[in-house]
């Protein structure tokens, strides 16, 4: 039978689908109108209504699994992460029949979830991952709890066992929604395959808009076997879900009044800036305003690192001057951060004597730890675009003579060199290799880490001046999200330098990711900072534990070259600082090799500045030989 | 302080858990919590009475109502409001003395719904504290069982809470 049945009706010519001729041809058959003939007895004109009565129903019944192929096609979805299994079989056939998606098969589900992290990080779509159920969803888990603590936009798919199993301890079940709750900004669990497509819209809807977190929707595999007709809503409505985006216009005045009344003012500003996308409004307000700025971790590259007004990241590793400036302002203008234990320290002493004013677009984040002045709950570019407005339509008597003090003030703090190391040695120093790369790639490298020392060096040292660039777990500190975040990246950005800044403990929590990276060509530079230890554990051992260093060595490491070249890739170790600059560049000419970069590097050396947990933000360590009093 | 939140909630399978699971993550008090669907059989209305300063009440009300289900949160506090409890308390009729049981129920409106060989059934509704010095002035020998239904709340006056 031909693919569609081409009729001249009395309105041109009209296509029918298959379906659609066989289903008459079936009616045809019960009218026992079984011969040529006799079907073109019957009027042409009823065979033509009753065609495109059949058409506009849109009859076209599709199984859950190929609506659910529909239905990301129809979102825009391109790329998906994830692992076959059983109950996602159905789903993994109508992928096969269909090539609008790429897919990209993982090694391990917590793979899938940290790539599709790092990839909404760097692109700002939601990342999607495809995972089947029982122990697909529990590896999945904490690459969903990454991306909730820094609010990540992510929609995970995890198969269920059939619905008349469910709560049976059937073969591979886990109770996905129970499991996942604490960890999502909200799941659904697919009862009925004619909720798919608007789950599904919805799921999409609530990981994007407001503070966007990742959502988990789990389905049962006989959904995906079940017929349907197919329609994808184009919008969606939640009564119990509609975030706010306007600021309140009064609070609004009510911030650019005290921000202009300032003497000692400090803008810090965190993620949420770079989430809503404002750091072009950002850059605008603090320029104009003249004002110090500094970025939490999560904020790196929001305001350009290399201006004259950013101080450097603040908290427990922050540099000096802008801790201090913390510490002493009287007026902060808290941006899309949420003060986090590791920015404000002990929060009896945070920011003594400042007057608060915070954007949220999250209520529960404002006040939540330090008690705000003027809280504007809103979306972060919406209300930086409306206090710019207002800033350049009318005359703000900003107190010059102050703020020049001020400025005066951090001038000395900046004087201090809190970052300075010892750079003499032919040990390499991690902070080196971090700034070499900076150079070598003119800071325009997409910048993925995993977690501990290399983390906050990377931080302090690769001075990211655009957003997106920086992608890190920052909330939940998740060991294992440099390489596949990496992956994830390079996939969005098949042309972009994609460097994953890592340590040796961190690194071998994901390496089978290694072999996707060969499988889709996703030629990463991994700079691994090769201490032998668990430096971050090693440092607070050090510090707090009497050099007590319990279970921080890493005995029996492999042969990091070898390792990347039983994967298909091409490992270089360096040993002495004069040839880390050409092997970085070495490795990063390679564009279509995956490079391991095994840096072996000083074992000794520490993360400074550094607040004790439970100090106040002035109470900061330098390197030991210059101890602050 | 003691607050009673009334909430709005979408009447899924899920949303007790979140927001019981909610309360148990960032380690909120719950003193009681009462859940049934409401005249629109989509709608759940839930009345959860909880204690903390006024920060972590204002937390909370926050967290809830960032929950996807939850459609509103009123913390009955923040205006004039009637909050009852069901009680039913079975005691036992060999230690009960007749005359305290009868003045016990006459004064708190109550009433006696079941008597069996040895036991009565006492069934009271009022608010929580009150039901608390209920169960005191029981002697409390004659008590064999305490059910409390929890506490459920509405505005007074013309004040509706509605989605």
């Amino acid at each position: 039978m031909a693919a569609y049945v081409i009729s001249q009706g009395h309105q041109g010519e009209i296509k029918y689908p298959t379906h659609v001729l066989a289903e008459f041809m079936k009616i045809c058959a019960k009218h026992n109108l079984t011969s040529v003939r006799k079907i073109s007895s019957l009027s042409g004109f009823i065979i033509q209504e009753y065609l495109r009565e059949k058409l506009t129903e849109s009859t076209e019944k599709l199984r859950g699994a190929d609506i659910f192929v529909r239905s990301l096609i129809d979102e825009g979805v391109n790329h998906l992460f994830g692992y076959p299994g059983g109950a996602v079989l159905h789903i993994y056939d109508a992928l096969y029949r269909q090539t609008e998606i790429d897919h990209i098969l993982v090694r391990h589900e917590q793979g899938a979830t940290h790539a599709a992290d790092g990839y909404a990080r760097a692109t700002g779509k939601p990342g999607v991952v495809l995972v089947t159920s029982g122990p697909g969803v529990t590896n999945a888990i904490t690459g969903i709890a990454t991306a909730y603590m820094d609010s990540i936009p992510m929609v995970v798919f995890s198969g269920q066992v059939p619905r008349n199993m469910i709560g049976n301890d059937a073969f591979q079940e886990v109770d996905a929604i129970g499991i996942s709750r604490p960890c999502v900004k909200h799941n659904f669990l697919v009862k009925d395959v004619k909720d798919l497509a608007s789950i599904i819209k919805k799921a999409f809807y609530v990981a994007k808009s407001g503070r966007p977190g990742p959502v988990l929707v789990d389905i049962p595999k006989d959904v995906t076997a079940d017929l349907c007709e197919y329609s994808y809503p184009q919008d969606i409505e939640m009564r119990s879900y509609r975030p706010v985006t306007k600021g309140h216009p009064g609070q609004i005045k009510r911030a650019i009044k005290l921000l202009a009344s300032a003497k000692k003012p400090m803008i810090y500003t965190g993620g949420g800036v770079i989430l809503g996308e404002a750091h072009e409004e950002l850059t605008n307000m603090t320029q104009k305003l003249g004002y110090p700025i500094t970025n939490t971790l999560m904020g790196l590259g929001a305001y350009p690192a290399s201006d004259g007004q950013f101080l450097g990241m603040l908290g427990m590793h922050g540099t000096y001057e802008a801790n201090m400036a913390m510490h002493h302002c009287d007026v902060l203008f808290a941006i899309g951060a949420r003060f986090d234990d590791r920015v404000t320290g002990d929060l009896e002493q945070f920011c003594p004597n400042a007057r608060i004013i915070q954007i949220d677009v999250d209520p529960a984040s404002i006040s939540k730890n330090v008690p705000v002045d003027i809280p504007i709950v809103g979306d972060v570019k919406s209300v930086l675009t409306d206090i710019n407005k207002l800033l350049d339509s009318q005359v703000h008597k900003i107190d010059k003579d102050a703020i020049s003090q001020w400025w005066e003030q951090i001038k000395e703090w900046q004087k201090m060199d809190c970052l300075r190391f010892d750079r003499k040695t032919e040990k390499i120093k991690p902070q080196y290799v971090i700034e070499t790369l900076h150079e070598l790639t003119n800071g325009d490298a997409y910048v993925t880490s995993d977690v501990g020392q290399h983390q906050m060096w990377a931080a302090q040292f690769y001075n990211f001046n655009k957003p997106r660039r920086w992608i890190n777990s920052g909330g939940l500190g998740t060991m294992g999200f440099g390489l596949p975040a990496a992956m994830g990246v390079k996939v969005a950005f098949p042309d972009e330098t994609v460097a994953c800044i890592s340590g040796e403990a961190s690194l071998v929590m994901c390496i089978q990711e290694l072999s996707t990276c060969l499988q889709y060509h996703l030629p990463i530079k991994i700079i691994l900072l090769n201490n032998r230890y668990m430096g971050m554990v090693r440092q607070w051992q050090e510090f707090f534990y009497d050099k007590r260093y319990s279970h921080s060595y890493m005995d029996a490491l492999p042969d990091f070259i070898k390792l990347a070249e039983s994967f298909g890739h091409v490992g270089l170790r360096v040993e002495k600082t004069s040839d880390v600059k050409d092997v970085l560049k070495q490795g990063l000419a390679m564009k279509d090799k995956l490079v391991l970069m095994d840096f072996i590097t000083d074992q000794t050396e520490n993360v400074y500045p550094m607040i004790a947990a439970g100090k106040g933000q002035h109470e900061m360590h330098l390197t030991p030989e210059r101890e602050l009093a | 302080m003691r607050h009673i939140l009334s909430l709005l909630v979408e009447n899924e399978a899920g949303a007790l858990s979140r927001i019981s699971g909610l309360f148990s993550a960032r380690a909120f008090n719950i003193e009681s919590l009462t859940v049934a669907p409401t005249e629109d059989e989509s709608l759940s209305r839930m009345t959860i009475v909880t204690t903390g300063s006024e920060q972590i009440i204002e937390q909370i009300t926050k967290q809830v109502n960032k929950l996807v289900d939850v459609i509103k949160v009123v913390d009955l506090n923040e205006r004039a409001y009637i909050e009852r409890e069901l009680l039913l308390i079975k005691l036992d009729a060999d230690k009960v003395e007749n005359k305290k049981l009868e003045s016990i129920v006459s004064e708190y409106k109550g009433s006696i719904i079941d008597e069996s060989e040895n036991t009565f059934m006492v069934e009271i509704i009022n608010t929580g504290e009150v039901l608390d010095n209920v169960i005191e002035n029981f002697d409390q020998s004659w008590i064999l069982e305490v059910v409390r239904s929890g506490v459920s709340g509405i505005a007074l006056g013309a004040s509706v809470i509605n989605k």
